[in-house]
């Protein structure tokens, strides 16, 4: 079954009949099996399924990250498949953002050179109204000069989504960014994740497994053995659930 | 970019630092030879410049042959006296002294051993009286025939005191005659001796006689200008006057000019410590490059991070470069530094054992700070530029997943070990069969660096079978299992660390092998021929060599039991316009009976006084056959035409030609410089050597030998060679122990996780330690084992082009070899100490909660 979800004019991510095969021969796993699936912009879209569903598979894909199998992926405008290396790097360095389930901080920067990291590779300089707004959206003033050792598990997701927003990507990419945190930090960061889409219009497309995170998203996409199975526009905790329920039942028939 | 780069320098300083080291030792030889060469050749200007103070200008004979500093001194003809006279009519001389001054004149001590030196010439000069330059310190000028004047620093050494006697070797004597000491002498500001040249002084006649060998003659004239003459215009005007047959120069030339003459030895010294620094650099660009690829290695989620938050792959490359720049420019800085202070530390020991050279401030010249700072980047920035290319290709992807990169396939690596490695034996062979134009040398170090850094590309295929040959005699403990299997983990990187090791060895064991097998050559070929029982010599030690007194040979004829003597000259002649070692034997019939020979053509056993013998390598090359007359200029005397009356097979042990014992009265040391004793059938040697003894109690600087112990002297000086260059090469093994440390200080990091894990479940201090030391064994000993056979491989290749020259027999120094692998276990447990301790004290919580 392939289900093309939420079409709409002005996307800022798509992939369109995406496969991602790994390996060959015995070792061989399909990741993902023609997904196609649009992120429109100004949203925050929640990827959920179970464990080897091939939620991060696709994600990487989005992203540029990895390359696809067969189909075609775009942001905005930029069809992503094909792009060389220079390519995918001013992708990267223009258009997309990352949240990472382990934070992924540079350890010998402080927490303001981690965030500034993105446009000082890029040699821009930040925006210091927009700056400003972040640091206050994440709520970092006092912790800017420290580093990623001296700050809480919580505070360092803070700084990376920071890092991941300071730059004003067209999409920002977050897997798992709450996976590491307790329920309270964990809500914190999907708090202003959410107020970014909100107030500023940001593209965000997150993986969790937690249906209470996913409940932050305006839209929940469902994805089952590489295939998008399922959707929930306005999801609270409880229809995530409902739906998961769901989806895990015939999978269990399946193993 | 920069600050992120910079910060995470920082954070590594210590890896770097290690790393950095061997950068530093390189760049330190490099500007330690500057320094050197430096400073000694301002200290050589200034000191001729004030031991040539008291001169405007020098007049002096041609020399008849022109010697240049490898081949020995230059002995000047001496000058009639009548030239004085001559000199004192041209206008705008003040006053014309004539000089006697040569080498040779050697001072008895008061322990009855001649006193010698390790460069400066002993001069023999006659007194003409006190300067503003030079005093007498004690005693008065010498006026009898038998009365001396000495110079401080000589009388110190010697040991010797106003109005004792004390016996003196001239260069025209070398049997020792008793003088008076009347005097001591010194210069101004209060120096013994200038350069610490050692001098004696004699009357005027006693001098000529003694140092020149003929009455009326002078080495120099030395003139002061007029009031109002200029130096230049003074020369200029007695040598219009005296025409062609003449140098002369200012005090000034002849100063700079001695000066230069030294200092051309100098550049030599210069070539060698750079060809050591050449050695450190060549094996601190392994090390360094496996620094780098260890850190980018490290550093792949940081890396792919970077990638993934926009960074381009060119930006990786400058990262990792810029560090590679900062670390070469701190090594630079360091290393020059070091460099500056070994070079003054051995200027000043160059400076003692020349007998007191009064050292010219220590200087830094450019070529010092250029060489340093161009040689440390340099080096630093290639051998990081492979591991920096290596980290541009990181894929961001890297960054969410513990991608273990896979063992990429050795192939490519061997096959381009394989190319480089033929390329360096071509390059090698062309050198050695002497195909390579007018570049062998530079040919036969091209084909070496080639083939070292070919078998370092080859060394990780190499590594895989050896390494867990060599890991399984450790293999019965579950340390040593485990350390084995460590080394073995990352074959480029055990590679890198032991072809480090690798090139010191390989050089040590080529350089041996070359030694050894041209030792035993030469003593297998004077065991089988030289049928001396006894031989009269001595040890060398400045730059002229010992030499005896003629009655000897005839007073050592008349002993007992003695059946042939024959005494050895030898001098830098010219013939026919070319210079060539010339030889004259005392009994030309010791060619055939003592040494030997084979006559080719003609007769070898008569040699009348205008006859001449060659080796038949010297006719070939020449085109002389029986009958070729010849034009031979000596040292001393008129140039004589000489007949080439028989030509005899050359071996190592023949002279180039032979001269009738008369002609020896014109060489520069006109004293036999050995004596070949060869005794009657059944006469013990003991008998003999005693009575010879006695024969040469007034020849001090010789001694008298049996056959087996002038052959082992002989060939000792390739020892002291042989040692020297050890020493130096022990530092290329220094760094690479660094090397050893280094990557194993890396890896204890790199595997903190496993290493807490591995003590998690049980392993004690004691077996985590024993596990860094097996791996540090296992990695050591590979790289002595390729290093003895790589320089086994080139030592042997060697031998063989250098059969046609003698050497004979390839000799591999088992004992020697043995050692090293011996050497090379020691080295790994000491390397291992520091990253042992390191991975013992691993935080076992710490350790597995580390990221
Ligand atoms: N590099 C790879 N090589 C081979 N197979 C892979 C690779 N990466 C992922 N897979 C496989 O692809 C499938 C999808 O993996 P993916 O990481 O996308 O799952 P996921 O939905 O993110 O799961 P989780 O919730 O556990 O993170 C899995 O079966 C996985 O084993
Ligand atoms: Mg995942």
């Amino acid at each position: 079954m392939t289900a093309t979800v939420g079409q709409q004019a002005q996307a800022a991510a798509r992939a369109n009949d995406v496969w991602k095969v790994y390996g060959s021969g015995e070792a061989q796993v399909i990741a993902l099996r023609g997904v196609s699936a649009e992120f429109e912009r100004g949203r925050f879209t929640a990827i959920m399924g179970p464990s080897g569903s091939g939620k991060s598979t696709l994600m990487h894909c989005l992203a540029g990250l990895d390359s696809v199998t067969r189909g075609t992926v775009s942001i905005g405008a930029t069809t992503v498949t094909g792009l060389g290396d220079s390519g995918l790097t001013k992708l990267r360095r223009d258009k997309v953002g990352f949240i990472f389930q382990q934070f992924n901080l540079l350890p010998t920067l402080t927490a303001k050179e981690n965030i500034l990291l993105p446009l000082s590779i890029a040699g821009r300089k930040p925006d210091p109204a927009w700056y400003d707004t972040v640091i206050k959206t994440v709520g970092l003033q006092d912790r800017l000069d420290h580093r990623p050792a001296q700050l809480s598990g919580g505070q360092q997701q803070r700084v990376a989504c920071a890092r991941a927003l300071v730059s004003r990507p067209e999409v920002i990419f977050a897997d798992e960014p709450t996976g590491n945190l307790d329920s309270r930090s964990g809500a914190e960061v999907l708090g202003f994740l959410r107020n970014s889409v909100r107030e500023h219009n940001q593209t965000i497309v997150m993986v969790t497994h937690d249906p209470t995170a996913a409940a932050y998203a305006d839209r929940v996409v469902f994805l089952a053995d590489g295939q998008i199975v399922s959707e929930l526009i306005e999801p609270t905790a409880e229809t995530v659930l409902d739906t998961m329920k769901k989806l895990d039942a015939p999978a269990e028939v399946g193993n | 970019m920069f600050r992120a780069t910079l910060k995470s320098l920082l954070a590594r300083k210590v890896r770097l630092i290690l790393s950095g080291l061997a950068v530093v030792l390189g760049v330190m030889f490099v500007s330690g030879a500057f320094v050197l060469t430096d400073t000694l050749g301002r200290s050589f200007d200034s000191v001729f410049a004030d031991g040539f103070s008291e001169i405007d200008v020098n007049v002096a004979a041609k020399p008849k042959v022109e010697v240049n500093e490898m081949e020995g001194e230059q002995t000047a003809a001496p000058l009639p006296a009548a030239v004085v006279d001559r000199v004192k009519q041209v206008p705008g001389v003040a006053s014309a002294t004539g000089i006697v001054n040569a080498d040779g004149a050697r001072v008895i001590g008061s322990n009855g051993k001649v006193v010698t030196s390790f460069g400066p010439p002993q001069l023999g000069e006659n007194w003409i009286g006190e300067s503003d330059l030079m005093q007498l310190r004690e005693g008065r000028a010498p006026q009898a025939e038998n009365e001396i004047v000495l110079n401080k620093a000589l009388a110190t050494t010697a040991k010797v005191q106003v109005g004792q006697k004390v016996g003196v070797l001239t260069a025209f004597e070398s049997k020792k005659r008793d003088f008076t000491l009347v005097g001591i002498m010194g210069y101004s500001g209060d120096r013994d001796s200038i350069g610490g040249v050692n001098e004696v002084f004699f009357t005027t006649p006693v001098a000529q006689r003694l140092m020149l060998g003929e009455p009326d003659t002078f080495s120099s004239i030395t003139l002061r200008a007029a009031d109002g003459v200029s130096d230049e215009t003074l020369r200029d005007d007695v040598a219009r006057n005296l025409g062609a047959d003449f140098d002369v120069k200012t005090g000034e030339q002849v100063a700079a000019d001695a000066s230069a003459s030294l200092k051309e030895g100098l550049s030599f010294f210069n070539k060698i410590l750079l060809g050591f620094a050449a050695v450190a650099l060549l094996v601190g660009t392994f090390l360094i490059l496996n620094t780098f690829s260890i850190i980018v290695a490290q550093r792949t989620r940081e890396l792919a991070l970077m990638r993934a938050i926009g960074a381009s792959g060119r930006q990786i490359i400058g990262s990792v470069v810029l560090e590679a720049i900062a670390v070469g420019l701190i090594a630079s800085v360091l290393g020059l530094a070091a460099g500056i202070g070994v070079g003054a530390l051995l200027a000043f020991l160059f400076g003692k054992l020349a007998g007191g050279l009064t050292l010219a401030g220590i200087g830094v010249p450019a070529a010092a700070v250029i060489g340093s700072f161009g040689v440390g980047l340099v080096i630093t920035v290639v051998a990081a530029l492979l591991p920096a290319l290596r980290a541009s290709r990181i894929p961001p992807i890297a960054a969410m997943q513990d991608v273990a990169t896979p063992d990429r396939p050795l192939t490519k690596v061997t096959v381009a070990g394989a190319v480089v490695t033929g390329i360096g034996a071509v390059l090698l062979f062309l050198g050695l069969s002497g195909n390579a134009g007018g570049q062998t040398l530079s040919t036969i170090l091209g084909g070496v660096l080639f083939a070292f850094i070919g078998v370092a590309l080859l060394t990780p295929l190499i590594s895989r079978p050896v390494v867990s040959l060599l890991g399984a005699i450790f293999s019965w403990s579950v340390p040593g299992k485990l350390g084995r299997l460590n080394s073995g983990r990352n074959p480029r990187r055990t590679a890198i660390t032991a072809a480090a090791l690798m090139v010191g060895i390989a050089l040590v064991t080529g350089v041996t092998v070359i030694l050894d097998s041209a030792k035993g050559s030469i003593s297998a070929l004077a065991q089988d021929t030289i049928k001396a029982e006894l031989v009269i010599s001595g040890q060398q030690g400045g730059p002229r060599p010992p030499s005896f007194d003629p009655g000897v040979l005839d007073k050592a004829k008349a002993l007992p039991g003695v059946r042939m003597v024959d005494g050895e000259y030898g001098d830098m002649g010219r013939i026919d316009g070319e210079s060539t070692w010339v030889a004259a034997s005392s009994d030309i019939a010791s060619l055939r009976q003592i040494f030997g020979a084979k006559a080719t053509a003609g007769d070898i056993d008569r040699l009348g006084p205008t006859q001449m013998l060659a080796s038949s390598d010297t006719a070939t090359s020449r085109g002389w056959s029986v009958g070729s007359t010849v034009n031979v200029q000596l040292t001393r005397g008129e140039a004589r035409t000489y007949t080439i009356s028989g030509i005899y097979e050359s071996s190592q042990l023949t002279n180039p030609v032979t001269l009738p014992a008369t002609a020896a009265k014109d060489f520069a040391i006109p004293q036999p410089i050995q004596g070949f004793i060869q005794l009657a059938p059944g006469t013990q040697v003991a008998d003999v050597q005693p009575q010879v003894e006695t024969l040469l109690a007034d020849s001090p600087e010789v001694s008298v030998a049996d056959r087996d112990a002038f052959i082992k002297q002989q060939t000792s000086s390739l020892d002291g060679l042989l040692t020297m260059i050890q020493i130096l090469l022990a530092l290329a093994i220094v760094i690479a122990v660094l090397g050893i440390i280094n990557t194993l200080a890396l890896s204890v990091l790199e595997r903190t996780r496993e290493l807490g894990l591995l003590r998690a479940i049980g392993l004690r201090r004691g077996q985590t330690m024993g596990m860094i030391t097996v791996e540090a064994v296992v990695i050591s000993v590979f790289g002595a084992l390729l290093g003895v056979a790589v320089g086994s491989g080139l030592g042997a290749a060697v031998v063989e082009a250098l059969k046609d020259e003698g050497i004979t027999d390839l000799i591999l120094p088992w004992g020697q070899m043995g050692v090293f692998l011996g050497l090379a276990a020691i080295i790994g447990v000491v390397a291992a100490v520091l990253p042992a301790v390191r991975a013992a004290r691993i935080n076992v919580l710490g350790a597995i909660a580390h990221d």
